[in-house]
């Protein structure tokens, strides 16, 4: 299935956003959004990839 | 003293952690200055952000994520959303950006997302200008903190419009207001205290110094004389000279 994640476009397997965490080798603290909507990490494992998806995947940075 | 949200500040320096030579230099400068909180924000990840994440922790600061380049109330609330689960903290440094050159707040969209993220529990740290109106708009949103710039962010011009803060200051007695953004040297920050501000955030004036970790001590030097200064009820500025020394008693030698 191709999706872009963080910008870039990806062909992934993962079906769920918490199985695209893992095979995209994603550890740590981190937040996530679905096309443009947050969600929290309880609900990863419920939320369903599809063709076309926006995916971020966001960890502390420094900031101002 | 002013509580943030019922926490009590260790001192009113606010650090940011972005632009510093080196991770080394940016720790550095929290150790030696012992600023209290620690700005952060989410970016994409890239492999750094969790030694990064790992280092704060290690400072043992008070953390306030942003939501800096956040142009619309919906990308500033997702990313707060996603700063509070991460950074497992209710604050949030709410930056709404209007205008690309100036950085400046796009100030009625920073009261919509404020109101937004109070009703969802968030306890919201605004970055706003000077406007007393919306210093009001956003307490009545449930701000319960603001933070005016002094002038635009990476400016180092200091305070642009003092009257104004000045004028904020008056109006919101009560509140604890920081002066965020614009600052470049250690008088701007003491300046910032000796008007009754509550705390400064600043973050290029240290981070982009010859040596980051001397002038993050010099800001907390600063600021804590500023504070110093306005508890101590410092005099009025006046025009005509007033003789120090007792003139009564003087020898007559000429």
């Amino acid at each position: 299935m191709k999706i872009v994640l963080n910008g870039e476009p990806r062909d992934v397997s993962a079906e769920t956003l918490a199985d695209l965490l893992l095979e995209c080798g994603f550890s740590g603290r981190v937040a996530t959004a679905v096309n443009e909507d947050f969600v929290p990490s309880g609900l990863r494992i419920s939320q369903t990839l599809n063709e076309g998806d926006r995916v971020e995947v966001l960890a502390p940075m420094q900031g101002g | 003293m002013k509580t943030f949200y019922g926490t009590q500040l260790p001192n009113p320096l606010m650090l940011g952690t972005a632009q510093y030579p080196s991770p080394a230099i940016l720790e550095q400068a929290f150790r030696d200055s012992g600023a209290g909180v620690a700005t952060v924000s989410l970016r994409r990840e890239s492999g750094a952000g969790q030694t990064f994440w790992q280092m704060i922790r290690e400072l043992g600061v008070l953390v306030l994520p942003n939501t800096a380049g956040c142009h619309t109330v919906k990308e500033a609330v997702t990313t707060a959303h996603m700063a509070r689960e991460v950074f497992d903290t209710k604050w949030i440094k709410l930056e709404l950006i209007g205008h690309t050159d100036s950085l400046q707040p796009d100030v009625f969209q920073l009261v919509e997302a404020a109101r937004i993220l109070t009703d969802d529990g968030f306890e919201v740290f605004p970055y706003t200008t000077d406007d007393l109106i919306v210093g009001e708009r956003l307490l009545t949103a449930g701000c319960e903190v603001l933070m005016p710039w002094g002038a635009p962010i990476g400016s180092g011009r200091g305070l642009n419009n003092e009257y104004a803060l000045r004028a904020m200051r008056a109006e919101f007695p009560d509140v604890p207001l920081v002066i965020d953004a614009g600052i470049g040297l250690s008088s701007h920050a003491a300046h910032a205290m000796e008007l009754g501000f509550d705390a400064v955030l600043l973050n290029t004036a240290v981070a982009r110094a010859g040596d980051p970790v001397v002038m993050a001590k010099a800001m907390m030097q600063a600021v804590m004389a500023g504070q110093l200064a306005h508890q101590a009820d410092p005099i009025e500025a006046r025009d005509m000279a007033e003789p120090s020394t007792p003139v009564i008693g003087k020898a007559f030698l000429s």
